[in-house]
């Protein structure tokens, strides 16, 4: 025995002593990484002819500067300072000397170059590693040049993902309800604009009340709440062509119509018989179907981007709370049980979790929690704040927040606000005019 | 023979030999991730030809994992453990408690003088005798402790250094595998001479694009923390090391 003992020993005693050392590294920074954006380089004879065109100067460093800005308010990347950079940019277009950028700590590097050909705009980049000495990507683009600012855009949501491995929201736009004057008669207008808050357009004329617009996730068409005549209609407007029509008149009060995943259904609550349900319509037959039927109060439904459940918030329990059912009504399921009262829950479109509006203690707050109403995170806290509405891939939220703008709080402005998951990223997003009830598009560029 | 040499790929699970695929952001190395066949030969082979009285002194496994770094001897700290034992030795139970009683002084008169080159001749050899055993148990413990590995505070040192330097990606799913291995050939200077990443065949899978934006960043990380904060002595011992990477713990929160 002592002996086999022995030999098990001898054996082993080698391996154990040389297996290779291992170390987990399970923590990291989450600093934002510090990335070069050189201005694209563009020839003498095309600058002057982008100059003529669109009365910029230099349209190679503007595009740059939407890259940069883009980047920035991600929240994940720092820009470099340009007055750091070594090299100039046609030849760090060519081959960066990545000794100079990693100098300035730059860790990765976009550069690129801008032509007209033909009276199109030909835009190539590339996305350089600079501690690996090696480049990423490299993609080119040729559109007409009044369309700059979506190639920055378009730039930025590439760099994105392929740096943190999931899609860009950059070449989306936002339609929201712009408002204007008191709170007593307030004009409410359909707008869109730029997720950046660039090229601002209204979409109606303000002589109907407007309300809560809402993208189809497969195409530029809105849904949206209008009132005739006092009565409550819901519209189809297609972004591309103007073109709008009336899907139908409901009765009583009538809430946010948001599009199923496959832009095929409508679903939205109104009131029928002095009760409010949950309803779809389908958009090809306009067959309405009821989803709900409880004597409480159901409302803001919003479907998983599978299509196979529906989340919506209902007083059931005697308080609003979120809760989530098969999309043909069944196995209906109360997932928030925190404090307060919950409102206007939407599914995120990576699936995974549920964005919400709390009302507690006299405070709104925005959270996302799980689908299974676990991790509920509450990520901004205002006097009032509601609507948030995802970005196309699920990692930030836009919003609006009234706040007061007089001591006897009798004077508000409504603005239009984004916060990433973090909680930690929040930002005012410009429009010319108070704003409310926004809605992100899917990506233009898809 | 062939039981021991055989052995050690018992100990291992086998591993699916991934295709080589050329990727042109990162650097494949040729080598696959087999374990360690040659290097366990040559050290049974090795361990043959030496004492194999050294084998039978050495601690058993379980007292040398007890050894903990701190107490890896360091060249002050080995004169003072041979002294005590010298002191224990040459004086005997009986003495011991009259030496408590006395002062220095009065212990000095306690001696023979006309014994006392006896003593000395004896303390000798018991020093002698001493020392090398301890000097053999120590080094045999300082050799395990190099093979085990890192010291808890190297790795602390090491882990701190990449905490500092790895962006994690903040868009990967965080209900997938995030788990990145590289294997790394390091300079005595803590430069790294080559790295590999051991699941590399993962990047081209389907659905799994966001772990080549993850290998990457644990790339990244690497080369800006160069040179790693590794120990000063003891190369062969970290000359290889692996580093998994895993950014589960920071996705979930």
């Amino acid at each position: 025995m002592k002996r086999f003992l022995y030999i098990i020993f001898f054996v082993f005693w080698p391996i154990y002593a040389w297996s290779l050392i291992e170390v987990d590294i399970t923590r990291g920074n989450l600093n934002p990484l510090p990335i070069a954006v050189s201005p694209l380089s563009i020839d003498e004879e095309s600058r002057k002819k982008f100059e003529q065109i669109l009365n910029k100067k230099n349209i190679g460093s503007e595009i740059s500067v939407i890259v940069e800005k883009n980047l920035k308010t991600s929240g994940l990347f720092n820009p470099l300072d340009k007055d750091a950079f070594l090299q100039a940019p046609d030849i760090a277009n060519l081959k960066p000397r990545f000794e100079d950028w990693n100098l300035i700590k730059a860790q990765a590097l976009i550069t690129g170059k801008v032509n007209l050909i033909d009276e199109k705009m030909r835009v190539e980049f590339r996305l350089w590693d600079i501690l690996a000495g090696k480049e990423m990507m490299a993609l080119a683009f040729t559109t007409v040049p009044t369309n700059w600012r979506r190639v920055g855009h378009i730039i930025t949501d590439k760099v994105y993902e392929r740096l943190t491995g999931e899609k860009g929201y950059f070449d989306t736009r936002i339609i929201y309800v712009a408002e204007d004057g008191p709170k007593t008669k307030r004009i409410k207008k359909l707008a869109i604009m730029d997720q950046d808050g660039e090229n601002n357009k209204f979409l109606t004329l303000g002589n109907e009340l407007v309300l809560t617009p809402r993208f189809n996730p497969t195409s530029q068409m809105v849904t949206y709440l209008s009132y005739f005549r006092n009565l409550p209609r819901v519209y189809l407007l297609d972004i591309e062509t103007g073109m709008q029509e009336v899907v139908g008149d409901f009765p009583g009060m009538t809430f946010a119509p948001r599009f199923s995943p496959n832009g095929k259904k409508i679903i939205m609550s109104f009131a029928k018989d002095g009760n409010s349900d949950i309803y779809t319509m389908d958009l090809e037959n306009r067959v309405v179907e009821k989803i709900t039927n409880h004597p409480s109060i159901d409302t803001s439904p919003s479907y998983s981007p599978d299509g196979k459940y529906i989340c919506f918030n209902s007083d059931r329990s005697g308080y609003q709370q979120i809760y989530i059912m098969k999309s043909d009504g069944t196995n209906v399921k109360r997932i928030s049980f925190g404090k307060g009262l919950y409102g206007t829950p939407v599914w995120s479109p990576r699936g995974d979790l549920i964005a919400f509006t709390k009302l507690h203690k006299g405070k709104f707050y925005i959270g996302v929690m799980r689908i299974d109403g676990s991790g509920e995170r509450l990520l901004t806290e205002n006097f009032y704040q509601e609507a948030p509405s995802w970005s196309p891939n699920g990692r930030v939220l836009i919003f609006y927040r009234e706040t007061k703008t007089d001591d006897k709080g009798e004077g508000f402005s409504a603005k239009l606000w984004s916060i990433d998951l973090t909680g930690y990223n929040e930002r005012l997003v410009n429009t010319p005019t108070d704003a409310s009830d926004p809605s992100w598009s899917s990506l233009l560029s898809n | 023979m062939i039981t021991a040499l055989s052995l050690p790929f018992l100990a291992k699970k086998p591993i699916d030999l991934p295709p080589i695929v050329s990727i042109e952001l990162i650097q494949i190395t040729d080598k696959t991730n087999i374990p360690y066949a040659p290097k366990a030969k040559k050290i049974i082979d090795e361990i043959k030809e030496k004492e194999k009285k050294l084998v039978s002194e050495q601690a058993p496994p379980k007292k040398v994992k007890k050894i903990k770094p701190e107490s890896v001897p360091l060249p002050n700290e080995k004169v003072e453990k041979v002294k005590k034992p010298e002191e224990d030795k040459q004086n005997p139970e009986k003495i011991d408690t009259e030496v408590k009683q006395v002062s220095e002084f009065e212990k000095d008169e306690l001696f023979d003088p006309n014994n006392i080159a006896a003593l000395i001749d004896k303390s000798k050899e018991e020093t002698a005798d001493t020392i090398n055993k301890i000097d053999k148990v120590t080094q045999d413990q300082q050799k395990n402790i190099e093979n085990i590995g890192l010291s808890l505070s190297e790795e602390d040192a090491l882990k701190a250094q990449i905490f500092g330097c790895w962006s994690i990606p903040l868009g990967l799913p965080y209900n997938e595998n995030l788990l990145v291995r590289i294997k790394l050939q390091l300079n005595p200077d803590g430069t790294v001479l080559q790295s590999e990443i051991l699941d590399h065949a993962r990047m081209n899978k389907p659905g799994q694009g966001f772990y080549k934006v993850l290998a990457e960043s644990a790339l990244r990380a690497i080369k800006l923390c160069q040179p790693l904060r590794v120990p000063t002595t003891g190369y062969e011992r970290w000359k290889e090391l692996q580093l998994n990477f895993d950014a589960r713990e920071m996705l979930e929160g």
